[in-house]
């Protein structure tokens, strides 16, 4: 309870600003990051080597977790830089001030086309699109290629997606529908998913490994990753038409003990070698620009063009009305 | 008071500033109004009581044949008991999923059963083993059947165990997570799954509050009714070795044998059901998966090999366990002397305990990013902090564990050592610890397991350097790949296997003077 008066005593005396840096003694960086990250083995340690840096690593949670971790933490911050926040919660991250402002040198190398503020506080690492999965196998030629597709009784019982009250991807979905339908028009078009026997299950794990045929169930249609074919050796394809677009950032904290050095930590995320290497690691596409795609990519899991898009703003004000909406509509 | 000290650190401080910070922000009382909110508890509570009556009744079978008869193969029975208790939620979630494909309330309370049977088996069967069989003999002597001997003489006897066994599964199925989410078919939602979402994704820390507000509430009027209902229970038996009063099953004594076999049966078939995933592919049957345990995942998905993080399981729940033990028998001991001075306060610390065995993991881990900042290096992030967070789920199990057995020590005993000069300590050594000292191994291996199969605290805690098992296990069940899901199958049964050896280990491990009375 202390803690929290001390807190609190702190934020108004010092009206809520950045912690001050005192000269830090080591060169120790922490970087918080979201469950899913991994560096190749080996990248990380060359890059202490080269810059003295010793880099610290803490995973927290999802893109939500993290971001709230993040923002109840603000006043003394867990790291001194953080990387996971995605575009679903970037503008709760921003409005709350947890990042402190910082024009990479690496940020106008491809980052700055996802870029969520101008102001560069954070900046885009990578891109892992939402769309859905097919079994071309099981589908035995009549694939659906758009939205409007699944809704026809071909595809009836034919579909699994998560609970956007409960998954990431589910929500990208979600959104994605809001983005392709308006805000008036999603309502309709889930009333005729669920008439076309659309079922829904609570996480990705279940969707994905006990639902899809491609795996384990008998549903040749989920919704996945983008990237996700690019682990099935073929077998399975991304349906590029029905892609929702999201973007993990990464910033360097407002509170952090050690901004010089995080500075160059955030180099390193957007760098060159860092980026050759998060499709192989993370299933994600690089933001940076001319940076070479594994080659079973570009045959298997293409980086989606015409994403659906939501402004992060809308996201914020949206988000927990529409998946109550959801809720009562499709379970209800 | 070092009991109190190491709950209030790390459990009542960081929940209540949590809580108090959502107090803070207001809207409280309307969340704590709306309809959803009383549909959800109705939902949670009836959903763990339903689970803990299916658990007590698959439970008490599998007590009696581990406490009281002599046969080949027990050994394996009571290791294989534990297993389904390490198992990761989603894992077990999904087998039944194959049973149940779109879910429902029934696989939501026998998932909840399957979890808990060992709860019951073992805190039954750690008191059972060492109850004096003359009375029940002496009852069918006088011409009482088997049921009414068992009904007048020995489920009395055992009341107190069933009860805190009971309180204890309650607690575990009130909070349970994964089940629900996975099996609700993304339906059913309970207090525990609502904190989550309300705290880790919309950030409503007021609504969480609320909602951590009702769980405490629920919580502590089950703990006291089962409190109230222990109360005249107890009282001093004459506790005997098992070696003694285990005999071959006569007659009718085979039915139970059945029936408690038939649900050992019934534990394990998920769990074949999950070995056999580890083994088979889309291409026919391969060790993929095993093998596999030898790296870091497919491409990378982990930052340790598999092999890493079983061993750092093993160490985090040793660590777990001692404190756990430490802190756990110390309070048995202080709860029971308190008891025998004729101390009301007894009653409230020993409620007070169990608490952290009811209070959501994501109100804890959030709690913690609020306060422990302020112990010296900054506690957020140190590695400490995961064992310890197991110890709290640990300790209450280890004191529902031995309590029953040493309220039970027959206290003329303990007058009489006195009497003859012992001091206090050495009363308590030679004594209380022979006589207890069969459940306190047992309360030993059972919290170590618990603490290897702890998901909830140590996922929220743990460094990505330093995984274990179960967070390595959800880690690649969410990517993927074939070879991932494989080696999540074969993680599973990897952390089955580390479970029946620790378990096989510790129960060799008897404390020396265990077998002399």
């Amino acid at each position: 309870m202390r803690r929290i008066f001390a807190v609190l005593a702190a934020l108004a005396l010092t009206g809520c600003s950045a912690g001050t840096s005192t000269a830090p003694q080591t060169h120790e960086v922490t970087l918080v990051t979201h469950d899913s990250f991994v560096v190749k083995e080996g990248l990380l340690d060359e890059f202490q080597k080269a810059s003295g840096i010793t880099v610290k690593q803490i995973a927290s949670g999802d893109a939500g977790e993290l971001t709230n971790k993040l923002v109840l933490t603000k006043a003394n911050p867990i790291g001194d830089v953080a990387f996971g926040v995605d575009s679903t919660f970037a503008s709760r991250a921003l409005s709350e001030g947890v990042f402190a402002e910082y024009a990479s040198p690496e940020a106008s190398k491809g980052a700055q086309r996802y870029q969520v503020d101008s102001t560069g506080r954070l900046h885009a690492v990578d891109v892992g699109d939402v769309c859905l999965n097919i079994d071309p196998a099981k589908l035995g030629g009549v694939e659906p290629t758009s939205y409007e597709d699944l809704t026809d009784p071909k595809f009836k019982d034919k579909l699994v997606v998560e609970n956007p009250a409960t998954s990431s991807p589910g929500l990208a979905f979600l959104l994605g529908t809001i983005a392709k339908f308006g805000e008036n028009g999603w309502q309709d078009y889930w009333t005729k998913l669920k008439a076309n026997g659309v079922k829904v299950v609570s996480g990705w794990e279940e969707a994905y490994n006990q639902e899809f045929s491609a795996t384990k169930g008998t549903r040749p249609i989920v919704v996945s990753y983008a990237s996700s074919p690019s682990a099935e050796g073929g077998k399975t394809k991304a349906v590029l038409g029905t892609c929702y677009r999201q973007v993990e950032y990464a910033g360097v904290l407002s509170g952090a003990k050690n901004p010089e050095d995080a500075k160059k930590v955030l180099d390193f995320l957007l760098g060159e070698k860092f980026q050759a290497q998060v499709a192989e690691q993370m299933y994600v596409y690089p933001s940076r620009e001319g940076v070479a795609q594994p080659e079973s990519w570009a045959k298997d899991a293409p980086l989606p063009t015409n994403p659906q898009t939501l402004p992060a703003d809308k996201v914020k004000d949206n988000r927990e009305a529409w998946v109550e909406q959801w809720r009562k509509l499709v379970q209800g | 008071m070092l009991p109190l000290a190491f709950l209030g650190l790390f459990f009542a401080w960081p929940v209540l500033a949590i809580v108090s910070l959502g107090l803070r922000e207001g809207g409280v009382v309307s969340a704590l109004f709306s309809g959803e909110t009383w549909e959800l508890v109705g939902f949670t509570l009836g959903q763990a009581l339903a689970s803990t009556v299916v658990a007590v009744v698959a439970g008490l079978p599998v007590a009696f044949v581990l406490a009281r008869c002599r046969l080949r193969g027990l050994g394996f029975v009571r290791a294989a008991v534990m297993v389904p208790f390490v198992l990761p939620t989603v894992v077990v979630g999904l087998a039944f999923r194959t049973f149940w494909p779109d879910g429902g309330v029934l696989p939501i309370v026998l998932a909840n059963a399957f979890f808990n049977v060992a709860v019951v088996a073992r805190t039954v069967g750690g008191l059972w083993a060492h109850t004096d069989r003359r009375a029940e003999d002496a009852a069918r002597a006088l011409g009482a059947s088997r049921p009414r001997a068992f009904l007048s003489v020995v489920l009395p006897a055992l009341a107190p165990a069933i009860g805190s066994a009971a309180a204890v599964v309650f607690l575990f199925c009130a909070t349970s997570f994964g089940v629900v989410l996975v099996l609700g078919g993304s339906r059913y939602r309970t207090l525990e799954t609502e904190i989550y979402l309300r705290t880790v994704e919309l950030f409503d820390l007021s609504g969480a509050a609320a909602l951590s507000l009702l769980q405490f509430a629920a919580v502590l009027a089950v703990l006291v009714l089962g409190a109230l209902a222990r109360r005249r229970r107890e009282t001093a038996l004459s506790l005997r070795g098992r070696e003694e009063l285990a005999r071959r099953p006569s007659g009718g004594e085979w039915c139970v044998v059945a029936v408690a076999f038939g649900v050992v049966a019934a534990l394990l078939t998920p769990v074949v059901g999950l070995v056999t995933r580890s083994l088979s592919t889309r291409d026919g049957w391969s060790f993929a998966g095993y093998a596999a345990l030898a790296s870091r995942g497919d491409r990378g998905t982990l930052a340790v090999t598999g092999i890493d993080a079983a061993l750092n399981s093993v160490r985090t729940a040793f660590d777990a366990t001692l404190v756990a033990l430490v802190v756990g028998v110390f309070s048995a001991v202080v709860l029971v002397g308190l008891r025998r001075s004729g101390s009301r306060i007894s009653e409230v610390l020993d409620t007070a305990l169990m608490l952290p065995l009811g209070v959501s993991a994501v109100t804890v881990g959030f709690g913690y990013l609020v306060t422990m900042d302020a112990l010296p290096g900054d506690f957020r992030t140190s590695p400490m902090l995961v064992p310890l967070a197991q110890a709290l789920v640990v300790t209450p199990l280890i004191v529902r564990m031995v309590l029953p057995v040493l309220r039970a020590v027959d206290e003329r005993l303990r007058q009489a050592a006195a009497t003859l000069g012992a001091s206090p300590w050495r009363v308590w050594r030679e004594v209380d610890l022979p006589l207890a000292g069969r459940s306190l191994a047992a309360a030993a291996g059972f919290g170590y397991v618990v603490a290897l199969g702890e998901f909830g605290a140590t996922s929220f805690l743990a460094r990505p350097d330093a995984p274990t098992l179960p967070v390595v296990i959800a880690r690649l069940m969410s990517r993927p790949g074939e070879l991932n899901s494989q080696m999540a199958y074969a993680a599973c049964a990897l952390l089955m296997v580390v479970t029946v050896g620790c378990v096989l280990l510790i129960e060799r491990l008897r404390v020396p003077s265990s077998g002399e009375f």
